[in-house]
């Protein structure tokens, strides 16, 4: 505290009485109030439909804070039926899809990343980097196109295996359920590939250059120099987003699903997000899709803070 | 950023023979990196030049690097529907209009609880980052919004977008690195919080800010759910709703190359030329920006993943 008393107009918090301080600071309240009406209305008075799950809810005109109270209390029945019914389906999808996308989508920017720090000329690691976060700035919308579009009965993707003759009949993509977990895994993979290559990349750029000097010194060839410098040195990194991309396992995403899908492949399609779409709000189910909606975000919520407290144990600081 | 410091060691490298274990390294990465480029490049291209090719002509199939028949007809076509014309007007008045008022909003706020000595400085923090682990779900957002009165309103499309908790944390963290003598001598010279937000943070905050912005006015650009669930009258669709309707079309078959008129050649549309040319319409004005954006994108996510 003494060190502070040079610095002459340090005002101690405590001792300003709290009105004082409020009127002080009037202004960065009024600075906040746009925010704080945001927060209020989009982020927490939904959050009181929380109780929906356990109501049999139905909405008429006396607006939504009436309904909501004097819907019939039915506690866990919604979860029950959730658990007896399409619980084993959906979540099968759910954790394929993501599985399936972690399993393409976590080493192809590692690979990215350590594969274009290994290209000599400037302009060529440029040119491909840029090209490569080139699909994370379009739509879904645009992305399933060229998707659906590529992988048509009579797509690029099927003349070109027609042309090398890997195939000799025309594959109906979109017709096979097992195939979409896969599609929306690289379309996944696709989008985010240099977008999440970025982290690792700036990860490498801090690596001492000495390190490589002496390795050459040493004698170590380039692939040695790789297994033994840049992939241990962005190892921390890869632990932190590995453990992230464990805690939003059940964050399958959304719209590629609703896009993509179609009714022919609805039982392969559907994850947790559609699923509570569907019934919440196409069928007219609120409470059962609320009910859905509900257990995935406890088990979301559930699985990022365990995934925080791994990585805060690991790193010696949490990430929020 | 990440290109600069490679340059050494590349020389160094040159000079030695290589080995037998490189050899095999230097043909996977050009192999991986050659597959990642053509991957990311060519479904655009080729989306480009089956749009700019005449339709009748496209039906045929076969067109993979350069257009048979040159013709604009689609685009003509596709531009003059006036479902269309309305739907570009949407898409870029909610850019125009959200993405500057969602920086300006969650500038403000990221200012406000980059704050220390501001009363509940911690319980304001957790209240807007509890939001991001967790939150209501669909049913009763669409309930408030309903109850709000945003339910086929324009409004829908700017109130909902006006904060982000994530860039809020990015502008607060790049406020928390100014100096802190920076306030005290404005505060000393009289001035108050408006006047350190608007004179100091904001214009020395401008790459972030830049950021943000950008981020937020693509997120506008290429948003369709929204207007899909809160808006039903068509003239809120945005140009994205219009390429989901289309898209939707194709998918169920019912328009594998239906004609739609011609009267002579070169004047012809099919549903397919149709979607191309839609598609190319939303993605160009991204490509077009896409330098000036890439710069402050790289940026940005290293500001973020600082965080981390």
């Amino acid at each position: 505290m003494t060190a502070l008393n040079h610095k002459a107009p340090v005002i101690k918090p405590h001792k300003v009485p709290l009105k004082r301080r409020l009127w002080d600071q009037r202004y960065l309240f009024l600075l906040m109030i746009p925010a704080l009406v945001w927060v209020i209305l989009i982020c927490y008075a939904p959050m009181s439909g929380l109780y929906m799950a356990f109501t049999n809810y139905r909405p008429s005109r006396n607006g939504y804070f009436f309904d909501l109270l004097n819907a019939p209390f039915v506690g866990f029945q919604w979860f029950e039926y959730f658990f007896q019914n399409d619980f084993k389906m959906i979540m099968r999808n759910t954790m394929f899809t993501s599985l399936l996308t972690l399993l393409f989508s976590f080493p192809a920017p590692i690979m990215l990343a350590v594969f274009l720090n290994e290209v000599k000329n400037i302009k060529v690691k440029k040119f491909v980097q840029t090209a490569s976060y080139l699909p994370y700035f379009i739509s879904w919308v645009i992305a399933s196109n060229i998707f659906m579009t590529f992988l048509a009965g009579n797509g690029v993707i099927n003349d070109l295996l027609m042309g090398l003759g890997l195939i000799d009949q025309r594959i109906l993509f979109f017709q096979n359920g097992n195939m979409f977990w896969w599609i929306i895994a690289i379309a996944n993979t696709w989008k985010g590939i240099g977008y999440n290559a970025i982290i690792y990349l700036s990860t490498i750029s801090g690596i001492e250059q000495q390190l490589y000097e002496a390795a050459e010194v040493d004698g170590a060839n380039r692939v040695q120099q790789i297994f033994h410098i840049t992939l241990p040195s962005i190892l921390p990194t890869i632990c932190v987003l590995l453990i992230l991309a464990i805690g939003g396992l059940l964050n399958t995403g959304f719209e590629q699903h609703l896009l993509m899908g179609n009714n022919a492949i609805l039982n392969y399609s559907d994850v947790l997000d559609t699923y509570s779409y569907r019934y919440g709000l196409q069928k007219g189910m609120y409470s059962y899709g609320t009910a859905v909606g509900l257990f995935k975000s406890v088990v979301s919520f559930i699985l990022v803070m365990s995934a925080n407290k791994i990585t805060a144990k690991l790193n010696g600081s949490a990430l929020f | 950023m990440s290109t600069v410091t490679v340059k050494p060691t590349v020389n160094n490298r040159i000079q030695r023979k290589r080995t037998a274990s490189e050899w095999v390294l230097d043909i996977i990465k050009v192999l991986f990196l050659t597959l990642v480029t053509i991957v990311t490049i060519y479904p655009f291209w080729n989306i480009f030049i089956v749009s700019i090719n005449d339709a009748q002509d496209a039906v045929k199939g076969g067109l993979y690097f350069w257009p048979r028949i040159f013709s604009l007809y689609s685009y003509q076509e596709i531009l003059g529907r006036p479902t269309f014309q309305d739907s570009i007007i949407i898409t870029v008045s909610r850019t125009l209009i959200g993405a500057p008022l969602a920086v300006f909003c969650t500038a403000m706020c990221a200012y406000s609880l980059s704050r220390k000595e501001m009363v509940g400085h911690k319980f304001w923090n957790l209240l807007f980052v509890f939001t991001m682990y967790f939150g209501g779900g669909q049913v009763p957002y669409y309930m408030v919004l309903k109850g709000l009165g945003l339910l086929d309103n324009f409004l829908v499309f700017i109130f909902p977008l006006i904060m982000s908790v994530y860039n809020m944390i990015l502008i607060k963290s790049y406020i928390n690195s100014m100096p802190e003598s920076l306030f005290e001598a404005v505060k000393i010279d009289g001035g108050n919080d408006l006047v350190i937000f608007f004179k100091f943070v904001i214009p020395l905050s401008k790459p972030i800010l830049m950021t943000v912005a950008l981020f937020a006015a693509i997120n506008q650009w290429n948003s369709w759910f929204d207007a899909y669930l809160y808006t039903s009258s068509q003239k809120l669709k945005p140009m994205q709703s219009i390429l989901v309707e289309i898209l939707n079309q194709y998918q169920t078959g019912s328009t594998t190359s239906q004609q739609m008129s011609n009267a002579k050649a070169g004047m012809t549309v099919t549903a397919d030329s149709i979607r191309m040319a839609a598609t190319m319409v939303a993605t160009i004005p991204i490509i077009m920006v896409y330098p000036f954006i890439q710069k402050y994108f790289v940026k940005g996510i290293m500001l973020g993943a600082v965080k981390g």
